[in-house]
């Protein structure tokens, strides 16, 4: 396989088809990657947002329409966030060459100490009336609060005693999770406060925030369209405009164009797809008893739109990829990823950095806990148990490499909605779960493999 | 023949030009190992020092300590005359002590302009970085280097040494170094462009700034630097004047660890087998 790249100039020898089909492969990512330079768009981002829209339309398909459905969407939709808000964190702790075990284990903890939070210590022992707004407020806090600790409890032995960061995180993996069992043995503590249930999206949960529960409705998810739109747009050209004042060189105007154009119909198209789904009649029922309205012949059509937790991911997404890209923080930790030593000797505390992405991880945990307990409306025990694994792997599908310094923050949020599309896509044509495992490892290899192929050529 | 090892036995001259650094009785151990022993260097300003001795003397070691890359054990460093003390690289920057490691030190994941400014980016107001200006000023000053240099926005690690070396040394001078190391800064170059960064170092000795010159290149230190300091065994031979010494004698530094009176003609004529 290795004299592949090195043949790339000599007149062929026989070939084995193997070889003969890499190259091609090889090729064909080549042209490609040269029409993406042209535009200044990401490729490997690209080439994934496109896999994505192959799968949606394969398992559409298959599924007669089922999986297009805009309940479905909102569903892989709210379902990738825990997932895809751990990713964002471990992109950055993978990329400074290090690998957190124990996210699983911190989540389950930090959602059991949020649901601890707010059915038994501020309601039972406190004595808090129920559904008082403190009390989704104190449970999220104390949440971020333990996850920060364990995170910084973590990143400090592997930063400042030098332990190596599998060690430190498997011992996590073991222990976050013992302590769950410590702190109320076990048991599952339900309901969530009628408010922290807003969080999880779940359409059921009625409040007097928003019309469809965890969503935000109608008109905020047009607001949270067109804003992002502009954001989009005010973006690319300020960026655009400054480079050109330095008299850099800049993608062609048509480019600009084209991106904002295309994006900006993604997201507006995305819009109108969750406003195309009605809360359910039953759930529309209870909604129109709850506020005193006398439902038409029809039923009430109350659009659904954008869920909450979505919201929360495309927030932390955002705040994320600011990080890594516009500070100085994230520059380190790609720096760290690239050349420790290098960094090290240009004065900057590396340590102090590697346990910032710990305390960071630690953080989104307890976001995603937060999210999960809201989603379950309860605290259990299992909360998280081999998200791990899943968490990594969102990670590596969207391109971060295990060798360090590589990686995006888009990248891990599209590779985790990936993910759960193919898991949900295979529920809706009815394969059972032991092949949806299949599918998943299957793909991981698969892109990884892409990626080893297509930086040989590139070399 | 005048072999300073000690400043202090000079006959004071009437006007002394003050030193820029002297580093005193520096100590570096490593578990048992004594890498470096009871060095004394010093360096003016507008002078070039060439640093040399074979695998393992401790030159490196030595000069690290300068650099803030690894504190000595024991000793003294002087900066203008004035007692220092250097914990990290980041306190020697502040010096004006700059450096170029043989490694050239770059994150390779990260482009020209990136580390160019590592540990120093040019903020927006907002505390962002500032790419577009930090590639303003990487384009100039690269540029100036090596005008051949084009690729601003892909990482370091597809390009070439000499590439690589103009933003190691770009990023040296541009912050006003008064006090330059260089770790074998033509080790990984070709014929063309060792020649540039000859030029490039006769330059900065014109405009004052003091270099530290690491090699074992011999002729790379005859051609360039004004005094020698030859190390082996993590001690320090002897401090020479180039014009004072041939080639052979410098060799016979290195080899034997015998200074020029000491040495015999037969010695020398061994030295070339």
């Amino acid at each position: 396989m290795t004299q592949v790249a090195g043949e790339v100039r000599t007149p062929a020898p026989p070939q084995p088809v193997w070889g003969r089909v890499t190259r091609q492969l090889q090729g064909v990512l080549q042209r490609v990657k040269s029409g993406a330079r042209t535009m200044e768009i990401d490729f490997r981002l690209t080439g994934m947002i496109l896999a994505l829209i192959a799968i949606w339309l394969g398992f559409g398909y298959a599924s007669d329409g089922l999986f297009l459905t805009p309940r479905n969407l909102y569903d892989v939709a709210v379902q990738s966030v825990p997932v895809a808000i751990m990713a964002t964190g471990m992109v950055l702790i993978i990329v400074s060459r290090n690998i957190d075990l124990s996210v699983g284990s911190v989540m389950g903890l930090t959602a059991y100490m949020a649901a601890m939070t707010q059915r038994i210590w501020l309601t039972e022992n406190l004595h808090l009336a129920y559904g008082s707004w403190e009390i989704w407020i104190a449970a999220i806090l104390v949440a971020i609060v333990v996850g920060a600790v364990v995170g910084g409890i973590q990143g400090g032995l592997i930063a400042y005693i030098g332990i190596p960061s599998f060690i430190v995180t498997l011992g996590g993996w073991f222990i976050w999770r013992a302590i769950i069992y410590k702190i109320q043995q076990g048991q599952t503590i339900a309901p969530m406060d009628i408010n922290f249930a807003i969080l999880g999206g779940n359409l059921s949960s009625g409040s007097a925030i928003s019309s469809a529960g965890g969503a935000i409705g109608f008109w905020p998810t047009w607001i949270v369209a067109i804003l992002m739109c502009a954001g989009i747009a005010y973006a690319l050209i300020t960026s655009r405009r400054k480079r050109r004042e330095y008299g850099f060189p800049v993608r062609p105007q048509w480019a600009l164009v084209t991106l904002i154009v295309v994006g900006c119909a993604t997201i507006l198209y995305g819009a109108w797809v969750l406003n195309n789904y009605p809360l359910p009649p039953g759930l529309a029922t209870q909604y129109a008893t709850l506020h005193g309205i006398t439902e038409p012949a029809g039923g009430l059509i109350i659009p659904v739109g954008l869920a909450v937790p979505v919201l929360v991911l495309l927030g932390i997404a955002l705040v994320m990829g600011y990080l890594a890209t516009r500070r100085q923080f994230g520059r380190y930790v790609f720096a760290i990823g690239g050349n420790p030593e290098a960094v090290t000797l240009a004065g900057i505390n590396t340590k102090r950095i590697i346990l910032g992405t710990f305390v960071l991880m630690g953080i989104l945990c307890a976001i995603a806990g937060c999210i999960q307990a809201s989603r379950l409306d309860a605290g259990v025990t299992s909360t998280g148990t081999g998200y791990e694994l899943l968490v990594i792997a969102a990670a590596v599908i969207g391109g971060t490499s295990f060798a360090g310094g590589i990686g995006t923050i888009q990248g891990a949020v599209l590779g985790a909605v990936l993910m759960q599309s193919l898991k949900a896509g295979m529920v809706t044509i009815g394969l059972d779960s032991p092949m949806q495992d299949v599918a998943i490892g299957s793909v991981l290899v698969f892109v990884v493999g892409l990626d080893t192929l297509f930086q040989r050529r590139a070399k | 023949m005048s072999m300073a090892p000690n400043p202090e036995s000079e006959a004071a001259p009437v006007v002394k030009e003050a030193l820029l650094v002297e580093m005193r009785d520096i100590c570096v151990a490593f578990g048992g190992v004594h890498a470096v022993q009871n060095v004394t260097i010093d360096l003016r300003p507008g002078e070039v020092v060439g640093l040399v001795g074979g695998n393992g003397a401790g030159k490196t070691t030595l000069i690290r300590t300068l650099s803030g890359a690894h504190p000595a054990d024991s000793g003294q460093i002087l900066v203008d005359g004035q007692p220092v003390a250097i914990a990290n690289p980041r306190e020697a920057k502040a010096l004006g002590i700059e450096t170029t490691y043989q490694n050239l030190a770059l994150a390779e994941n990260i482009d020209a302009p990136a580390n160019f400014f590592l540990g120093r980016e040019l903020k927006t107001r907002t505390g962002s970085l500032n790419d577009a200006a930090m590639e303003s000023t990487a384009r100039k000053v690269i540029g100036r280097l090596n005008p051949n240099f084009k690729n601003f926005k892909t990482p370091v690690m597809s390009l070439s040494g000499g590439q690589r070396q103009a933003i190691a040394i770009g990023r040296a001078i541009h912050f006003n170094a008064r006090i330059l190391i260089m770790d074998e800064p033509t080790a990984a170059l070709g014929p063309a462009e060792t020649a540039q960064v000859r030029d490039l170092i006769k330059q900065l000795k014109s405009e004052g700034i003091g270099i530290f010159l690491i090699s074992h290149d011999i002729h790379d230190v005859f051609d360039l630097a004004d005094r020698i300091s030859v190390m082996l065994h993590g001690k320090l031979v002897g401090t020479v004047n180039k014009s004072e010494v041939t080639t052979d004698e410098v060799l016979a530094m290195i080899i034997m660890g015998k200074l020029p009176g000491e040495v015999s003609q037969r010695e020398l004529a061994q030295l070339h087998g």
